[in-house]
């Protein structure tokens, strides 16, 4: 009997009427967790109950405590007929059973109708009491942490990162069950949401035995996804990384995983909290770099999509297409777009041989992370995106052990579905034994930036996964804590300060994986893996750009975050690749032949399309890349997303030059020549808007490491010997910066038409679908999180080339829409964006994005100017302030003549300042400055001020600092409004503040339905008013378990079926993200504006000299 | 092609001042894109008219699902669908109890019944108003009037608690509730120059000094009458024009004091009586409901348009009226100062509100 759950219903409000004659509502409340149901009495004739209700007690096991939730319903008594159920809640308790998430749950919680929505609202206490439970062979894994965010937790650091975990469970759809037929739909959805919140329990408390079985007691960036297979079922899948977290505390010094170090550690009530304990010899430990940490654990979401997997029949495979300039194993040659179709069916051979011959690798084996941003130093290279895909044909379930009595077994899918997980975990098996030949292929051991989706229709099903093929730090996952004394400040040219030289050593250790580099953090990742002389695909090697020293190829795809150490010219910009295609409807077997056969080809032209676009903007790297394949009936769609960049280390990459295959008549030529006029004034354009302008390096610096040209030819050649292919393709791209679009078609000219109609977003605003975008700073507290959905009625047979333009056009159009409805917030950038496509019917397309606008401060200060104000700044109180006088002469009075170390300069005085800030309880060190005459007070806030800013500016860039001294108390009474405001957003990180405590996972399932469409306002309104009670619902259950913020939010399902003719409409939606409590890093006083205003004019004069 | 479904969703509901306006002034969305169109938002933002279409729809369908929760302001605060800053809620909630002067000069003392929301069409005709928004005020008028019906204590202060409304607003209302609640009539041809606002103040120096709550704010009854027991107390001020003496007095007394002080000097010696009686009359009849309707078409009738034909000017009216009403209280046989002065300070300030073209 390992825990106690304790309920408590106190009372209701603005609930509904349910007798018409009083216009009041008797209601009572009936509590129920497992098989146990407590009730209320009956509140008479009030909107507004007063229940006040005892403590209702569970005794549970733990086990059961993860996997079910606790359910709340409210109901109307009535005397002489059944009671009229007004609605339910569902809590979900995991929170509660790790200790260092969230003690109680404690507000106002909607009550929610499948069929009538938000109903009012209920207050209740929940609480848990938790025995020990020391059985080896327990069920449970109570105590390990999830987290969706997919990089480690600020306030965390990881210790050890033990790999992937992952599992899924199976279960009939109560939808599709016969009892469906006699029951009310309201019924159905209520068997359906519960049986996923069971499902989905238990698939984290197994993934939870998995970690423990590892040695772990944490998962990052865990993406759960539901297949909603129809009548064979219905899948939950999860996967994650399992890693060792350790809450940062005073006993490690310099472990500065946190970008809140230099903050008033009060926040946390823990005695000592911060990196820097009085009297850790400063000296002794590395700097502690902390703008750059502030920066390596912003991580996107990565990409949730959808999953699914199939039961038996495994019709056909297609074969991966690795995409990007490390393109998978033979396929596709990436950058060069040098795809031959014999290659292509050659790769296609070779994989199936592949996959066979692998089929019986153990699970457990995946070096995959889903995780997307990572602690500088652990990603030492990266190859390029590798992906695969399998079309799968899904069978009913005909599961013979079952038999008749499955209808009986809806909720106890243990005893049943022994089989059906296997089928399935063998399908992503299969994915996953590819993903890692390929990244082999690559001469990667690790995939990261790593996610599986599926996209159902009818009976076809594709399974697909991708990631990017990676070389990580052996010491980090095998050696120990991530030692944040890697870390490495962020500098905008890189050259060999201590940081980095610290991190070439720590590379001796990754000599066992055959690579000895001294590496500089901002090119490292960007050098090939793999031998050059053993090239898996054609790709343009030259070398590094930054060092000078190592390989890089000309483009790189990833589908990882931009990490903080890179070197970034000018700022990048969303660039997305959209295709339809029609196909032939087919049933069965013929159906997946068909489109296993169409999708090399729709692969191959997104990624054409995507580089068309990326040197259109004058860029040379995608990160975040995510392409999306959906299936429907009669057409194919795909989507493919990314963050274009130009890396520093990289090439620059070259214009696109057009060439007419058929050279028959002048004004052919003349069009020609006209449109590559247009694409070189187009790319100008890029250039400029993007800030792109590369220093023009000099191609061969002598006395530079760099080999003599000679030998560098040599190299070429023996390169080119090595494969046929890339001396074919030296033909097209032996220029040095030709790529060359040929028009040999009609279909050519339109893609260039695409390509150049592209919208330019308008002034003041950036996009990306990265967690942040490179060059910009300094944003301010301002977020604004939405979801924005269209479904488009394509009402003719068109053809691939007009479905292509409605689909682009859509997409041009949402975003569009997404720029002025924002347009408040300019200047501003939307990071982040997600776009969801789907075919919910034959002639219908449904884009969904997800997505977060935030602004910034226009006037971006130079990095340099604003190290340089700050340490202005601190000498400045130095020479004033004689109360706080600390060591910091020495260091903010000698900086160093060279610039570049000017940051570790910096980040030790930010550390003396928070080890000193440290030893001061924070209210007194107020009161005693309140207690100071008014300069020597307003020098104290400059102090924390200026602690802070060294530490976090990255993160922060706020123009107006607020004061730091709100309490946590103080911010979670939320002035101003009687409703707590709850901020969302699918980034890892709040700008402007600083995430105190992870309180645990939010994910919630919802099913919506009407049978008065119209008098909802239609389709529209029916989903605005849905979308906007799943948020509703999540801020609340957010603000009841004490937290002010969801991070890593995001919308990984919105399904929506309409039947109009009958006035009905479904639509079901899964979100989750991370709740938590964030403080903000500056609180409004007016000395402090002051301050600031004082170091703005310090950082611009020393900007102007 | 066709969209079939666009919505969009903030964590924070982003609501447009300027399409609201519109959506509050009854346009359909197509009317809504035009006048945006026009406003110039499509070339400051490098959009189309397909964006501008789409934001207003979704625009008025955040308005459409928030209408209900205005309905019940203090709701809006602590519900839990829409996350909207305070600031923006007082917004939402002061522009959509906003009302047109035109709007409500016509349906100002009207019982607000079914039957008047009927004619509304016709208002909407006169007054250029779209019958949407039309409705809207009227229903507004119609739900405030419900709430502080039944509740006691200051008419104002309740309609500014219940509705959350400006201070003004709140005025506004109550003179709109107390208007209605009385029948005043302000329709007839000879009432038609006065504003709203002309109104509005008349009722807050009704509500401030003749109803029951202005004297006694402990009182079980509410703002929104009149105080029955001074109604009654009226009929005691006919003594002023019945007995002759009396009458001879006053006007002897406001003579004495106004002469060489004005140039229609005469003209007020002449018509003192008439005056006077007019006054008095309105005074004495007040204790019934029909004569209270009549309230202020007999201020007109019996006071400002014989002034008025004899051109006297505001200055002139306010010092006859001072006069007039200072002069009582030193007449020897007249005791009903307390009355007097209650009826007369209101009377004053309410005709010299009214007097003007």
């Amino acid at each position: 009997m390992p825990g106690k759950l304790k309920a408590k219903i106190v009372a209701g409000r603005h609930l509904p009427i349910m007798d018409r004659a009083s216009d009041l509502t008797d209601a009572f409340v009936e509590v129920k967790f497992g098989n146990t149901t407590f009730k209320t009495d009956v509140y008479p004739k009030s909107l507004n109950p007063q229940w006040n209700s005892e403590w209702f007690k569970f005794e549970v096991d733990d086990e059961d405590l993860q996997d079910e939730p606790l359910q709340i319903t409210v109901l109307d008594h009535d005397t002489y007929s059944a009671n009229d159920a007004i609605g339910k809640v569902y809590i979900d308790i995991d929170p509660l059973l790790c200790s260092e998430a969230a003690t109680v749950i404690s507000g106002w919680l909607p009550i929610y109708d499948t069929i009538h929505g938000i109903r009012g609202e209920i207050n209740v206490l929940v609480k848990v009491d938790l025995f020990n439970d020391l059985n080896r062979f327990r069920q449970s894994s109570c105590g390990v942490k999830f987290f969706c965010t997919t990089s480690i937790p600020r306030c965390y650091r990881a210790v050890m990162v033990h790999g992937f975990v992952e599992e899924l469970v199976v279960n009939e759809d109560p939808e599709y069950q016969w009892i469906d037929r006699i029951r009310t739909p309201r019924a159905s959805n209520e068997a359906r949401q519960r049986l996923i919140f069971l499902m989905s329990g238990e698939l984290q408390r197994k993934i939870g035995l998995k970690v423990l079985e590892m040695g772990g007691n944490a998962v990052v960036g865990y993406l759960q996804c539901f297949d909603l297979e129809g009548e064979s079922g219905l899948v939950v899948r999860a996967i994650g990384t399992a890693c060792t977290l350790e809450k940062i505390s005073s006993t490690l010094p310099a472990t500065a995983t946190h970008p809140s170090n230099s903050s008033p550690s009060k926040d946390m009530k823990e005695p000592g909290f911060g990196e820097e304990a009085p009297g850790v010899p400063l000296s002794s430990g590395p700097p502690t770099p902390l703008r750059a940490q502030t920066f390596s654990s912003f991580s996107p979401s990565k990409s949730y999509s959808r999953q699914s997997s199939s039961s038996d029949t495994e019709l056909s495979l297609t074969p991966k297409t690795g995409m990007g300039s490390g393109g998978s194993a033979g396929k596709e040659a990436g950058p060069l777009k040098a795809l031959l179709r014999q290659q292509t069916q050659s790769a296609l051979e070779q994989r199936r041989v592949s996959s066979s011959s692998e089929a019986f690798v153990r699970t457990g084996e995946y070096p995959f992370f889903p995780l997307t941003a990572f602690p500088p130093g652990f990603l030492l290279h990266v190859g390029g995106v590798v992906s695969a895909r399998s079309v799968k044909l899904l069978d009913r379930i005909h599961n013979p052990a079952l038999g008749n009595t499955r209808s009986y077994k809806l909720l106890d899918w243990n005893s049943f579905t022994a089989d059906e997980p296997e089928t399935r975990d063998a399908w992503w098996e299969e994915i996953r034994q590819e993903i890692k030949s390929h990244a082999k292929a690559l001469g990667c051991q690790a995939v990261v930036g790593y996610s599986e989706s599926t996209s159902i229709c009818e009976e076809v099903c594709i399974l697909s996964a991708s990631g990017t093929a990676a070389i990580l730090s052996s010491r980090f996952m095998q050696d120990g804590p991530l030692d944040t004394e890697h870390r490495l400040s962020r500098q905008p040219l890189c050259v060999f300060s201590t940081g980095s030289e610290r991190v070439e050593g720590d590379m001796g250790s990754s000599a066992s994986l055959g690579f000895e580099e001294v590496v500089s953090p901002g090119c490292g990742f960007c050098h090939i893996p793999y031998d050059e002389l053993n090239i898996p695909f054609p790709a343009q090697l030259t070398y590094c750009y930054c060092c000078r020293r190592y390989k890089v190829p000309d483009v790189l795809f990833t589908t990882i975050d931009l990490p903080t150490e890179a070197n970034v010219t000018g700022k990048g910009c969303l660039i997305q690749a959209r295709l339809c295609r029609t196909k032939k409807k087919a049933q069965g077997e013929g159906n997946a032949t068909v489109i296993s056969n169409l999708l090399p080809f729709l692969e191959y032209e997104l990624h054409t399309q995507l580089m068309n676009k990326l040197k259109l903007r004058g860029m040379n790297a995608l990160f975040g890349l995510r392409i999306q394949i959906s299936i429907g009936e009669t057409m194919l769609l795909g989507l493919a997303s990314a963050t274009g960049v130009y890396l520093t280390a990289l090439p620059s990459p070259g214009g696109i030059q057009i060439a007419g295959k058929t050279p028959s008549d002048i004004t052919y030529e003349q069009h020609i020549s006209n449109m590559q006029k247009k694409i070189n004034d187009t790319i100008a354009k890029n250039k400029e808007l993007y800030e792109i302008n590369p220093p023009e390096v000099v191609e061969e610096i002598i006395g530079s490491p760099i080999p003599e040209p000679r030998q560098r030819s040599r190299l070429f050649r023996s390169q080119s010997e090595s494969s046929d292919e890339v001396s074919e393709l030296d033909l097209s791209h032996g220029k040095k910066d030709a790529f060359v679009l040929e028009i040999d078609d009609t279909d050519a000219v339109e893609d260039i038409h695409a390509l150049l109609t592209d919208f330019p977003t308008p002034a003041g605003f950036y996009s990306c679908n990265t967690e942040i975008m490179p060059g910009i700073q300094n944003w301010t507290s301002a977020i604004q999180m939405f979801t924005s959905v269209r479904v488009f009625r394509l009402n003719a047979s068109l053809t691939s080339q007009g479905l292509n333009k409605i689909f682009s056009d859509l997409c041009e159009n949402l975003l569009k829409s997404l720029y002025f409805k924002l347009r408040s917030m300019v200047p501003c950038c939307l990071c982040h964006l997600n776009f969801t496509v789907a075919i919910p019917e034959d002639e219908l397309i449904q884009v969904a994005v997800t997505a977060v606008a935030m602004s910034f401060d226009k006037e971006q200060l130079l990095e340099n100017g604003k190290q340089s104000g700050e340490k202005t700044l601190i000498k400045a109180i130095t020479e004033n302030d004689e109360q706080l006088q600390f060591n910091l002469e020495l260091n903010a009075e000698t900086p160093s003549p060279n610039p570049l170390s000017s940051p570790k300069g910096l980040s030790e005085v930010g550390s003396h300042l928070s080890a000193r800030a440290l030893s001061v309880d924070y209210s007194s060190f107020a009161d005693r400055c309140s207690s100071w005459i008014e300069q020597l007070k307003l020098k104290a806030h400059t102090i924390r001020r200026g602690s802070v800013k060294t530490t976090s500016s990255m993160e922060k860039a706020s123009p107006l600092p607020e004061g730091r001294s709100r309490s946590l108390r103080s911010n979670r009474s939320y002035s101003g409004s009687s409703v707590a405001v709850v901020k969302m957003t699918p980034l890892s990180f709040i700008p402007g503040a600083k995430i105190i405590k992870y309180l645990g996972i939010i994910n919630m399932f919802f099913i919506r339905e009407t049978t008065s469409l119209r008098e909802e306002g239609g389709v529209s309104g029916f989903l605005h008013t849905f979308i906007a009670e799943v948020f509703a619902m999540v801020r609340a259950h957010v603000a009841a378990l004490g937290g002010n913020a969801v991070v890593s939010y995001s919308m990984k399902e919105c399904v929506f079926m309409e039947n109009p003719n009958k006035n009905q409409a479904q639509c079901l939606i899964n979100v989750s993200g991370d709740a938590v409590i964030f403080v903000r890093e500056s609180e409004l006083e007016s000395t402090s504006v002051q301050t600031q205003s004082a170091t703005t004019h310090t950082s611009n004069g020393a900007e102007g000299t | 092609m066709s969209v079939e479904l666009d919505v969009f969703v903030g964590n924070t509901t982003i609501m447009d001042k300027e399409v609201y306006q519109l959506w509050l002034n009854g346009y359909t969305v197509n009317d809504a894109v035009k006048v945006r169109i026009e406003g110039g938002v499509m070339e400051e933002c490098e959009a189309s008219a397909e964006v501008l279409l789409s934001d207003t729809m979704d625009q008025y369908r955040t308005f459409q699902m928030c209408e209900r929760l205005l309905h019940h302001p203090a709701k809006l605060a602590n519900q839990l669908l829409f996350q909207i800053p305070p600031d923006r809620q007082a917004m939402l909630i002061e522009r959509y109890y906003a009302f047109d002067d035109s709007f409500v000069r016509e349906v100002l003392g009207k019982k607000l019944s079914k039957g008047t929301k009927k004619d509304l069409d016709d208002v909407s005709l006169k007054t250029g108003i779209t019958l949407k928004s039309c409705r809207r005020q009227f229903d507004n008028f119609k739900r405030v009037f419900k709430v502080v019906e039944e509740l006691k204590g200051p008419l104002v202060e309740n309609i500014r608690q219940h509705f959350l409304l400006p201070d003004q607003l709140a005025r506004d209302y109550a003179a709109i509730v107390f208007f209605a609640n009385n029948r005043f009539e302000t329709g007839k041809k000879k009432l038609l120059y006065l504003t709203f606002q002309d109104f509005a103040f008349c009722a807050g120096q009704l509500i401030n000094n003749w109803t029951v709550g202005a004297v006694d704010n402990m009182m079980e009854d509410m703002d929104v009458d009149l105080d029955k027991e001074f109604l009654q107390d009226l009929k005691d001020l006919k003594i002023l024009i019945t007995d002759k003496d009396l009458l001879d007095q006053h006007k002897s007394l406001v003579c004495t004091a106004l002469r060489g002080k004005t140039n229609v000097f005469n003209e007020m010696e002449a018509n003192f009586k008439n005056l006077s009686r007019g006054l008095v009359n309105i005074a004495a009849k007040l204790i019934n409901a029909k004569d209270v309707r009549d309230f202020f078409i007999d201020l007109v009738e019996k006071f400002i348009e014989p002034c008025r034909s004899d051109k006297w000017t505001s200055i002139d009216v306010n010092l006859y009226l001072t006069h007039y009403t200072n002069s009582a209280h030193i007449l020897d046989t007249f005791k009903y100062y307390a009355v007097w002065t209650r009826y007369m300070g209101v009377i004053k300030s309410c005709i010299l509100r009214m007097y003007h073209d």
